[in-house]
């Protein structure tokens, strides 16, 4: 195996969320297959201010696949060519020397374009804001072992507690829906006791706020399944479904 | 309950419960179309057809089927218009790599029309001549029905002359694959739609959904080929 890698990568370059995007080329030589995809990013962008030109801008955070910030659409696949990892996670080996490399904002029009590769995800943010919590009160901290719960419960609940809200499963779905996120987020709260509690106003809103802002109908493709980098089983939308629904017939 | 059936999820309900009704009625009919296979110049599939057409359940029933494929149909057309919306018009230019995403359930709503090009032609052919305009060949003829001789339609005959065309035994081959391939995907989507799935029933669905699809799917096609082969006198 090649220890470097000489590139082409086909950017995509949008200066704001109303102008007319495009994509760049760039030649970027000697990258090592042992770097991370974002740290080929930063040789890019160091490459570009020394030759005076304008960075490309992308979204980053941990860089450690647990922020959910990092994006990008690589090679036809959000996160890249690899499985269950986030862009972050990605590294260059899983690259050919004198490959060209398409790398993409998350499209879909529930997430605009702000800049460059940069998307708003701020809906997720207020799909949570909608009912995504437990409202508690403040006291003595409860013993943990007064509530039992069931381990597959519990299993379960910390499986969907995995995502990270990275928006990766909207990107790759051919309908916008949202619904991968959206389960999750409600089943490890309805999965608990102390999450029951709100369990069908909790649906309800969450629900309603994600139909409020545009995200499509779920038709069970299941690709949001395949691309996310946490691994969260569609299985939750079938839970998400069968809460809302009970919730809506108790009304 | 007031905005269950506007909300994405309740939209879906909308789509499996007509789904699954619509399965119900595949199995009905494929069951009184295998009588076409019994080989006794049409005599059974007479008497069953005449049972269909003067029993008044089945007389009620024809209506809510009709329902059925129209919330079917225009909950589809609203849930792929708002889902081409939701999804931008901006495509991604290195395409879709994605591994392990059904063709059939990227394409239900194509599958869905070539379905209806069909139905409309199955209509024109049987239910338009049986219930409207009539045809000669439906001339009435005797069969014993347990016991009993009764004057009946000679349904047999006309699907039997219909069966004799190769064309329409073509349209009719297509039709059934592509509703077996509307189903592969459809059978276990519904269970899904409805929130009766979970990890281990939603592969007990799909293993089940695909021998269904293609039983029913390939049988309807079977029928129609059988008659044209084997059963022209
Ligand atoms: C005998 C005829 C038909 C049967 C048995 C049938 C059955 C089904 C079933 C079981 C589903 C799954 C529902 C769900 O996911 O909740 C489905 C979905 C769908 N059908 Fe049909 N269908 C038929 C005809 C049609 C027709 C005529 C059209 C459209 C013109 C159509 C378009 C669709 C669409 C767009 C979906 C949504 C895809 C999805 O949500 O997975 N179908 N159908
Ligand atoms: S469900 Fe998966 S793909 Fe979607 S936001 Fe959560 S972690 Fe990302
Ligand atoms: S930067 Fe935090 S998950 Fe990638």
């Amino acid at each position: 195996m090649e220890k470097f890698l000489n590139i082409t990568l086909k950017v995509w370059k949008q200066n704001g969320p109303r102008e007319k995007g495009r994509f760049e080329t760039y030649k970027l030589s000697n990258i090592s297959v042992d770097s991370s995809f974002l740290e080929m990013m930063d040789i890019l962008n160091e490459q570009l201010i020394n030759e005076g030109k304008e960075p490309v801008a992308f979204d980053h955070d941990c860089r450690e696949g647990i922020c959910g910030m990092c994006s990008l659409y690589i090679n036809g696949r959000p996160h890249g060519p690899d499985d269950d990892i986030t862009t972050c996670q990605l590294h260059m080996r899983k690259f050919k020397d004198g490959e060209t490399i398409t790398i993409e904002p998350w499209r879909s029009a529930g997430f605009p374009v702000i800049k460059d590769l940069i998307v708003d995800r701020s809906s997720f943010d207020k799909i949570i804001m909608a009912g995504g919590y437990v409202s508690v009160n403040t006291g003595g901290v409860p013993d943990a072992n007064a509530i039992p719960i069931p381990k597959d419960h519990a299993d379960e609940s910390m499986d969907a507690a995995s995502c990270i809200g990275c928006g990766a499963c909207v990107a790759a779905c051919k309908n916008g829906s949202a619904m991968l996120f959206v389960s999750a987020k409600v089943s490890q709260l309805a999965l608990l006791p102390q999450g029951k509690v709100e369990a069908a106003r909790r649906a309800k809103a969450m629900v309603a706020r994600m139909d409020e802002l545009g995200f499509g109908n779920c038709t069970n493709t299941g690709a949001c399944e395949v691309e996310c980098p946490k691994g969260i089983s569609i299985s939750n939308i079938a839970r998400l479904n069968r809460e809302y629904l009970k919730a809506k017939i108790k009304d | 309950m007031s905005s269950v059936f506007t909300s994405s999820i309740g939209k879906k309900l909308v789509m499996g419960i007509s789904g699954l009704f619509l399965m119900m009625f595949m199995v009905v009919h494929l069951t009184v179309n295998s009588l076409l296979l019994v080989p006794d110049g049409g005599d059974t599939f007479n008497a069953a057809a005449h049972f269909m057409a003067t029993n008044p359940i089945i007389r009620i029933i024809e209506p809510i089927l009709a329902i059925g494929f129209v919330i079917h149909i225009i909950w589809a057309l609203v849930l792929t218009l708002e889902n081409r919306k939701a999804r931008g018009s901006d495509r991604y230019a290195s395409g879709n790599k994605s591994t392990g995403v059904s063709w059939a359930s990227k394409n239900m709503f194509v599958l869905g029309l070539t379905i209806l090009a069909f139905l409309v032609l199955h209509l024109a052919h049987f239910w338009v001549k049986m219930r409207l305009t009539g045809d000669d060949l439906l001339e009435h003829v005797t069969v014993n029905i347990a016991g009993v001789d009764t004057l009946v339609e000679n349904s047999y005959a006309l699907v039997n002359a219909t069966f004799g065309y190769l064309w329409i035994v073509i349209v009719y081959i297509v039709a059934g694959v592509g509703l077996a391939i509307h189903l592969t995907h459809g059978f276990w989507s519904a269970f899904q739609s409805v929130g009766l799935s979970n990890n281990i029933w939603r592969k007990r669905f799909t293993v089940i959904g695909n021998i269904f699809a293609w039983l029913v799917g390939l049988g309807f096609s079977a029928i129609a080929l059988l008659q044209y082969l084997f059963y022209q006198i």
